[in-house]
C-alpha cells in the first residue's frame, strides 16, 4: 500500500479524525490523508508533520516538560480539531446569506450524541438574535384560556430530558441525483444530528390553556424573520412533544432556536419549529408553504403525498467512508449510526459485497427509541474491492430499502425522506467512493 | 402452594418488568404530572399581533384589497430581483409554469403548477417576503402581488381583484393533487 508522510505521523496525532481509538490501532488504522484533503486540511497534516518531528527524539515531549494552560470559562476543541467543521450550503449567497443549511461532518464523530456546534442547521432566513426578555410562546386558538409564556416562566416547569435525533426531510436529497456525488459521509446524510433535549412537555401547557374539544391540529410558528410556521396533528403534540429549552445540557443555542424549540421526537425536521412563538390550535391545517410547495413528495402519478411527518428507518456507515482512505489489508471497524421516527433500531446489517451477503451488525446500547443507534462490525479487509452498505430495521419491523426500490415509489423529482441504503466502494488501492447499486 | 407464596412468586418478576418499564419509559403526555400554571393571560392586542397564519378557508384574511395590474409594480420593485423576470426564477424559485407536468419524468413545480391554495401564497408572502424585508409590504401590495403571480399563471385575470372574500374562492389546478398521509404513521 501506498504511505505518506501524514499516515506515517498518524500514531503520534489524531488531528483529522478526532478518534484516539483509530490511532491507537497503529499500523491498522484508517489513514485520514483522503479526509485531510478533501475536507481542506493540509494546515492540519502540516502540523502533525511538525510534531513528527518533535517527537522524533526520545526527548519527553515538551507539554510533559511545561505548565499547562489556566482554566477557561468555556471550553473548545482542541486547536488540532479545529479543521472538523460543518459543511455550508446556502441557498441565496447574495440576497439571504442565513438561507440553507449546514451539514454535520458524520465521518469524523463517534458515538450517537453530536456535539451542539456541529448540529446540522436548516434556515429559512438565517439565525434571529432574540432576547429571551422580550421572547414569548403564545399559546392560543382553540382553546379556553389563551396564554403567554415566557421563557423565565416556562424555566420553572417540570422538565424532562430524552435523547432524540432531529432530521431534516431533506436529508439525503445530494443521493438522488443522477450520478452519485464523491463527497463525505456528512455532505451526503449530514442533515441529521442527535441531542439531548430538555424542556417542557408541551402536554403539560395545553393542559393549562385548556384545549377545545374542536381542536385537531396546532399551528407551530417561529420568530425568524421567515415566521416558519408548520401545522402538526394534536395527537403528536399531546404524546411526546415537548418545548426544548436545553440541548445537551446548555440552552438552546442560537442556530438551533434559543430560547426554545418544538421538539417532535422522530418527525421531519422542518416541524420542530426554533424559535418558536406561537402555538394556534385549529380544528385543521393551515396548508402552509412549508408543508404544501415544500416537504410533500410526489409520486410518479403526479400525486403527492403530504403530511408524510414520520422520517423512514436509515442508516449509513460513517468510516470507512468518502475521504479516508484505507491502509491495507487487515481488520477494520466498520462503524455507522441507525435511527428510525418510528422507535427504536432492532437489528442493522451490514453487507461488504453490495448486498449479496448480511451479517448483523454489533448495536452499542443503550438503544433508545427516536434517537441515533451506533453499530459496529469487525472487518478483515482481503484488500480486494468491496462495496459496503448497511440495511437498518426498527422496533416495528420497517426495513431501511435499498436505492431501486424507494427510488420507484416516487416521481424522478423527488428528493425529501430519502432513506435508501447507500453504498461504498471501496477499491484494491485503498480509496473509498459512492456508488448507486 | 398457599395462595400468599404463589402470590410472592408473581411478585418478584412483576417488580423487574415494573422497574425495567420504569427505565425505559419514554417521556409522554400521559405521565407530565402538575403544571405550576405560570402562563399569562393573554390579551387580544397580543393575540392580533401574531394571528396572521390564512388557512385554506380564508378565515382571518385582513381588509384590503389589490389586482395584478398593481401587482406587477410591487414585484418589478421588491421580488424581481429574486424570482426573475415575470416570476421566471433565479436565484430564487421560479413561480410560473410546468402546468401538466407534474406526472412527466421532469416535472415543475411552480405556484402555478403545483400550490394548492391561493391562501397559501398570501399568508407565505406575507409573513417572509420579501426575504430582505418581511413584513413591509401593506395588505394591498400582498394581495396585489398574489393576484400578478396567479394572472401571471393564467389562473385569474388582469383585472381579478383579490380580497377577503375573492382569494379563497380562486381554484388552484393542482388543488386535488396532494394525497392526506397525516394518519399514516
Amino acid at each position: 500500500m501506498k504511505k505518506s508522510g501524514i499516515e506515517d505521523a498518524a500514531p503520534v496525532c489524531a488531528p483529522t479524525s478526532g478518534n484516539p481509538l483509530i490511532e491507537r490501532s497503529d499500523r491498522r488504522s484508517f489513514l485520514a490523508r483522503g479526509a485531510a484533503i478533501s475536507a481542506g486540511l493540509v494546515a492540519g497534516g502540516a502540523s502533525v508533520a511538525a510534531r513528527a518531528a518533535d517527537t522524533s527524539s526520545p526527548a519527553v515531549p515538551i507539554w510533559s516538560r511545561t505548565p499547562g494552560t489556566p482554566m477557561r470559562a468555556y471550553g473548545t476543541p482542541s486547536r488540532y480539531e479545529e479543521p472538523v467543521k460543518r459543511v455550508l450550503t446556502p441557498g441565496y449567497p447574495k440576497v439571504s446569506p442565513g438561507t440553507g443549511s449546514s451539514l454535520t461532518p458524520l465521518q469524523t464523530l463517534e458515538g450517537t450524541i453530536t456535539p451542539s456546534g456541529l448540529h446540522f442547521e436548516r434556515h429559512h432566513s438565517g439565525v434571529p438574535d432574540i432576547d429571551p426578555a422580550q421572547h414569548r410562546l403564545l399559546i392560543h386558538g382553540l382553546v379556553r384560556r389563551p396564554l403567554s409564556f415566557s421563557p423565565q416562566a416556562l424555566a420553572r416547569y417540570p422538565m424532562t430530558s430524552r435523547v432524540c435525533f432531529v432530521e431534516c426531510a431533506g436529508n439525503s436529497a445530494r443521493n438522488t441525483g443522477p450520478e452519485p456525488l464523491q463527497v463525505t459521509c456528512g455532505t451526503l446524510h449530514g442533515l441529521v444530528s442527535c441531542s439531548e433535549w430538555s424542556g417542557v412537555p408541551l402536554a403539560m401547557l395545553l393542559e393549562e390553556a385548556g384545549v377545545d374539544s374542536s381542536a385537531q391540529w396546532l399551528l407551530a410558528e417561529g420568530a425568524d424573520s421567515a415566521s416558519m410556521s408548520r401545522s402538526v396533528p394534536l395527537d403528536k403534540a399531546l404524546d411526546d412533544a415537548m418545548i426544548a429549552l436545553y440541548q445537551n445540557g446548555e440552552r438552546i443555542r442560537p442556530e438551533q432556536g434559543y430560547p426554545m424549540r418544538l421538539l417532535l421526537p422522530g418527525w421531519e425536521g422542518n416541524m420542530n419549529v426554533k424559535w418558536l412563538r406561537q402555538l394556534k390550535l385549529t380544528a385543521g391545517p393551515m396548508h402552509t408553504k412549508d408543508e404544501t410547495s415544500k416537504y410533500s413528495d410526489l409520486m410518479p402519478d403526479g400525486k403527492s403525498q403530504q403530511f408524510t411527518f414520520v422520517l423512514g428507518v436509515k442508516s449509513t456507515i460513517t468510516r470507512p467512508s468518502f475521504g479516508i482512505t484505507m491502509e491495507g489489508a487487515g481488520l477494520y471497524e466498520i462503524s455507522g449510526i441507525a435511527w428510525s421516527g418510528a422507535g427504536r433500531i432492532a437489528r442493522v446489517e451490514v453487507s461488504t459485497d453490495g448486498g449479496a451477503s448480511w451479517k448483523d451488525a454489533r448495536l452499542q446500547g443503550p438503544v433508545l427509541s427516536k434517537s441515533v443507534t451506533r453499530f459496529r462490525l469487525p472487518w478483515d479487509w482481503s484488500g480486494a474491492p468491496a462495496l459496503l452498505q448497511s440495511r437498518a430495521i426498527d422496533e416495528k419491523g420497517n426495513v431501511q430499502p435499498d436505492r431501486k426500490t424507494w427510488t420507484a415509489q416516487y416521481s424522478a423529482a423527488h428528493r425529501y425522506h430519502n432513506n435508501a441504503i447507500q453504498t461504498w466502494r471501496v477499491q484494491a488501492d485503498g480509496s473509498i467512493g459512492n456508488v448507486y447499486i | 402452594m398457599s395462595t400468599s407464596k404463589l402470590g410472592v412468586l408473581l411478585a418478584v418478576p412483576a417488580f423487574f418488568l415494573a422497574a425495567c418499564a420504569t427505565e425505559m419509559v419514554e417521556p409522554t403526555g400521559a405521565s407530565i404530572g402538575r403544571s405550576p400554571g405560570l402562563g399569562q393571560p393573554a390579551g387580544a392586542a397580543e393575540i392580533a399581533l401574531a394571528d396572521i397564519s390564512i388557512p385554506p378557508s380564508g378565515a382571518g384574511l385582513p381588509a384590503g384589497s389589490g389586482d395584478a395590474r398593481g401587482g406587477a409594480k410591487v414585484y418589478v420593485a421588491k421580488c424581481q430581483v429574486c424570482h426573475g423576470e415575470k416570476g421566471a426564477g433565479k436565484p430564487a424559485d421560479s413561480l410560473v409554469g410546468g402546468m401538466g407536468t407534474l406526472a412527466s419524468p421532469s416535472p415543475v413545480r411552480t405556484v402555478g403548477s403545483y400550490w394548492p391554495y391561493a391562501t397559501t401564497l398570501f399568508d407565505y408572502t406575507r409573513r417572509a417576503m420579501p426575504v430582505t424585508a418581511p413584513r413591509s409590504l401593506t395588505n394591498d401590495e400582498v394581495y396585489a402581488v398574489t393576484a400578478y403571480v396567479l394572472h401571471l399563471n393564467g389562473i385569474i385575470s388582469e383585472d381579478h381583484t383579490l380580497n377577503a372574500q375573492t382569494l379563497p374562492a380562486v381554484k388552484m389546478p393542482n388543488r386535488d393533487g396532494f394525497v392526506d398521509y397525516s394518519r399514516v404513521r
